[in-house]
């Protein structure tokens, strides 16, 4: 996977900050990384001078990746997909997770990671990763016999060379060596350890926060104002890449609640023009009204409908948009919203699938998003 | 003794009708586009071709760790654009979306569905659940029976090493493919079958090639929340006719979520655990040093638990990263009228999506008392005891392993470069008369230990 263009993830940082942030990071003896959920590939956009040297990789080896890059075969599977969870929930989370350096060697950090909010959109705009490697000794286990060797560096062990059942299995010869079994068991960090990374995610904060202020797009730890679609659903409707609108039916004028940024490119205007407003926004002196009436009444009727319909963007120009208008249901099996799915006409996909099946899988992920996301929210609340 | 169950069959295509009207629909001729002879000249579906790849791709899965902005992978927009597709043209017999779901409170996550419509409108069925394998019976429903427009696409390995997609492919009879097709009857959105080499109609029972078919089709969609999943007869499979299950649930499962403690590793690099805390006694397989490797090793699993007849489900989580395998005794207990008649009120089946935590109730009352303490209790009966399940999991272990050193005297002996993993037949009966002897006593009634 080629990593995104490097101007995007430039600018992901430089427009939050000012030129003096990523000093002040530096000046930080924490190893930690931000990354910018926005951005396809959820890639690196800051690296601390810590966290390449933990690594061993060089700071252009790291930036526009993805933090998966450091996981190996010996990563647990389950702690990553806790820190998925954290991230589509837009949550913080602490787990001990095993990543690998650049020369292939295993060990064992605290990862410590937290949402860094944009105070005006309400939304995550990063993440802040801190690493704490955990230096620990490994603890003997009861029936000590046939331990492996002492602790490598970083690294923490407690897995015993031979076992009862492995032996039963007849595989003990591949499971002899002890290095393939130093970083099995999950090690657990410190009270100090978890005080690092703590202290650690404080410090970037205070200076991500200060830094943020002379560009006049704060960021902030917690989340303000209302967002109009829940968190959850918020990241997941982020995943999918086509230009879509939901709109809310219950509320007056049935305005519009969530725009993809493919929409916004496509429409051409901010997301603060676009929420809030009735999908008709769209329409100008030429559209037929006959196709806006085909709406209205798909919409009155909760009924799927697609209609061909001229358009218009910010600048005035117009196109003719296909769009695609379906009933999304929530967790309680009622309709929540309509989804609009939008494609110019003449636009090409590369593998060969129809407009008409380009859209359906649209709002075919949109449904999934909205049933699964609200039936976490729900039990939260509970 | 023969242990049979009575329940209501659930009906996963249109054409799927009670069996004796089916026979008397099947004289007169067919004209209902089918998958048999009769309607195969000429039909035309869509086909996706895999590329055969060494090891699980690491970046293949889009929504992987905290990459929560990746362009969605192919295979999950044809999917999932064709399913809405068959919604809208009201194929379905009920708009899942409608039926209500939540996730239970309590530290698992259990998930429950109240759907009051999936299970109408048939009798129940007496189901033998004695017998892990069955002879095929064309007589009975099989998938060659559905309509065309059931089935959404073929999905075969490429044969120039490309993922390619042809809207229109012609159904080649003899090279049989295999196919996607919908279940009328979902539990989630996207709820769809995999059918391997539909025209060879094997049975349920898991080969090699099958399997890996089913894991490559984790893998492709690259959605860690589309699930695939298997049911053995006798763990609630209810048509004998090979396929593989898989819908979508943006939510984590509870199985994916327990703990597991690592019990081995085999020679070929596959990770072995055990899960724990969890109300399922049950394996994990990951890892391998290549992906032939690990789904070698969990068909393996599971044809040493079919031929030795010990119902089981399987789950492939992950993008094909992790497989969870469940040996599984409830029908057998419910056969022997040891389950309690409360757990039975119910109705529900513990296939492999309830074993992983995500239960689709019948009763308003169920759902709306559904509690983290319920649904283990049932979960509970559905395992194996311990002792039976260490003795299960040493012959698992065993059988793995022995076709691992098998494997390799095969690579030194052999001369011409087949890669094709042995037949079906050769791995399932060397594991048989290997393990006749070793489960004798309890090969009969798994209950009785």
């Amino acid at each position: 996977m080629e990593p995104p263009q490097l101007g995007l993830i430039e600018q992901s940082f430089n427009s939050r900050y000012s030129n003096w942030a990523r000093e002040a990071l530096d000046e930080l003896p924490d190893n930690f990384t931000i990354t910018d959920p926005c951005i396809s590939g959820h890639p690196i956009v800051f690296a601390s001078r810590g966290f390449l040297k933990m690594s061993g990789y060089s700071r252009d080896q790291v930036i526009g990746r993805n933090g998966r890059m450091f996981q190996g075969p010996n990563t647990c599977r389950r702690s990553v997909m806790e820190i998925r969870e954290a991230i589509r929930e837009e949550r913080g989370v602490e787990i001990s997770l095993l990543n690998y350096r650049k020369d292939g060697t295993p060990f064992w950090m605290l990862f410590r990671m937290t949402p860094v909010f944009g105070k005006d959109e309400g939304r995550v705009i990063h993440f802040v990763a801190v690493q704490v490697p955990i230096l620990r000794r490994r603890q003997r286990r009861r029936n000590g016999e046939g331990l492996c060797d002492e602790i490598l560096s970083n690294s923490c062990r407690r897995e015993v060379c031979s076992s009862s059942s492995v032996e039963l299995a007849g595989v003990s010869a591949a499971d002899s060596d002890c290095r393939a079994l130093e970083i099995e068991e999950k090690c657990e960090a410190s009270d100090t350890e978890k005080q690092l990374a703590a202290t650690a995610i404080s410090n970037v904060l205070s200076v991500l926060t200060h830094y943020s202020e002379s560009t006049g797009r704060l960021v902030c730890e917690k989340r303000f104002g209302p967002s109009l679609v829940s968190s959850s659903l918020h990241i997941s409707l982020g995943r999918i890449k086509q230009s879509f609108v939901l709109v809310d039916p219950h509320l007056p004028d049935i305005p519009i609640v969530y725009a993809s940024d493919a929409f916004l490119r496509m429409a051409g205007y901010a997301r603060n023009e676009v929420l809030g407003q009735n999908y008709r926004f769209l329409t100008g002196v030429d559209t037929d009204h006959s196709a806006l009436h085909q709406i209205k009444q798909s919409i009155q009727a909760q009924q799927a409908c697609s209609v061909r319909i001229l358009h218009y963007r910010k600048d005035k120009s117009s196109f003719w948009n296909l769009l695609h208008i379906s009933p999304v249901r929530n967790a309680t099996g009622k309709i929540a919203y309509f989804v609009g799915v939008q494609i110019e006409e003449g636009s090409v996909d590369r593998h060969g699938l129809s407009p008409e099946m380009r859209q359906l899988s649209v709002v075919g992920s949109i449904k999934v998003a909205v049933r699964s996301s609200s039936m976490s929210s729900s039990s939260k609340s509970s | 003794m023969m242990l049979r169950i009575k329940r209501v069959p659930t009906v996963v295509s249109n054409y799927q009708k009670d069996e004796g009207e089916d026979a008397a629909r099947r004289g007169g001729g067919c004209g209902r586009n089918c998958l048999q002879k009769c309607c195969i000249p000429g039909a035309k579906l869509p086909l996706y071709t895999f590329k055969r790849v060494e090891e699980i791709p690491g970046d293949k899965c889009v929504l992987e760790h905290d990459d929560n902005q990746a362009p969605v992978a192919f295979l999950d927009s044809l999917l999932l654009g064709q399913w809405e597709d068959r919604m809208q043209r009201g194929l379905f017999r009920y708009d899942v979306t409608a039926c209500e779901t939540k996730v239970i409170p309590g530290r698992c996550g259990f998930m429950a569905q109240l759907n009051e419509g999936r299970h109408l409108k048939k009798r129940p069925t007496e189901f033998r659940v004695d017998k892990v394998l069955q002879p095929f019976d064309g007589n009975k429903f099989n998938f060659t029976k559905v309509g065309q427009e059931e089935v959404l696409f073929q999905f075969d390995a490429s044969e120039d090493g490309e993922v390619q997609f042809f809207p229109d492919a012609p159904v080649d009879a003899d090279s049989s493919p295999s196919v996607v097709a919908i279940n009328v009857s979902p539990i989630e959105y996207g709820h769809v079958l995999l059918i391997p080499r539909i025209l060879e109609c094997l049975p349920q029972r898991i080969d090699r090639e099958s399997f890996l078919l089913a894991l490559y089709m984790a893998i492709e969609a690259g959605n860690p929340y589309f699930r695939l999943g298997y049911n053995s007869l006798g763990a609630f499979a209810t048509i004998n006719h090979l396929h593989f299950q898989a819908y979508y649930l943006a939510v984590p499962f509870p199985i994916e979520k327990a703990p597991t403690r690592k019990v081995t590793t085999l020679g070929d690099g596959v990770k072995i655990s055990e899960l724990f805390d969890y109300p399922v006694r049950g394996l994990v397989f990951e890892g391998g040093n290549t992906l032939q490797d690990l789904s070698n090793a969990v068909s393996d699993a599971c044809i040493f638990l079919q031929d030795n007849n010990i119902p089981h489900n399987v789950l492939i989580a992950d993008c094909g990263k992790r497989i969870f395998l469940l040996p599984q005794c409830y029908a057998e207990k419910q056969a022997l009228g040891e389950v309690s008649s409360e757990l039975l009120d119910t109705q529900v089946n513990p296939a492999v999506w309830e074993i992983s935590g995500h239960m689709v109730l019948k009763r308003k009352k169920d759902y709306e008392e559904a509690s983290e303490e319920n649904a283990w209790r049932l979960l509970a009966e559905v395992s194996l005891s311990e002792e039976r399940f260490e003795e299960v999991k040493a012959l698992i272990f065993e059988a793995c392993s022995y076709t691992l050193s098998e494997k390799e005297d095969e690579h030194l002996t052999q001369g011409a470069g087949d890669d094709k993993p042995p037949p079906l037949e050769g791995t399932g009966s060397i594991n048989k008369g290997r393990n006749c002897n070793m489960v004798s006593g309890t090969q009969e009634c798994l209950v009785l230990q």
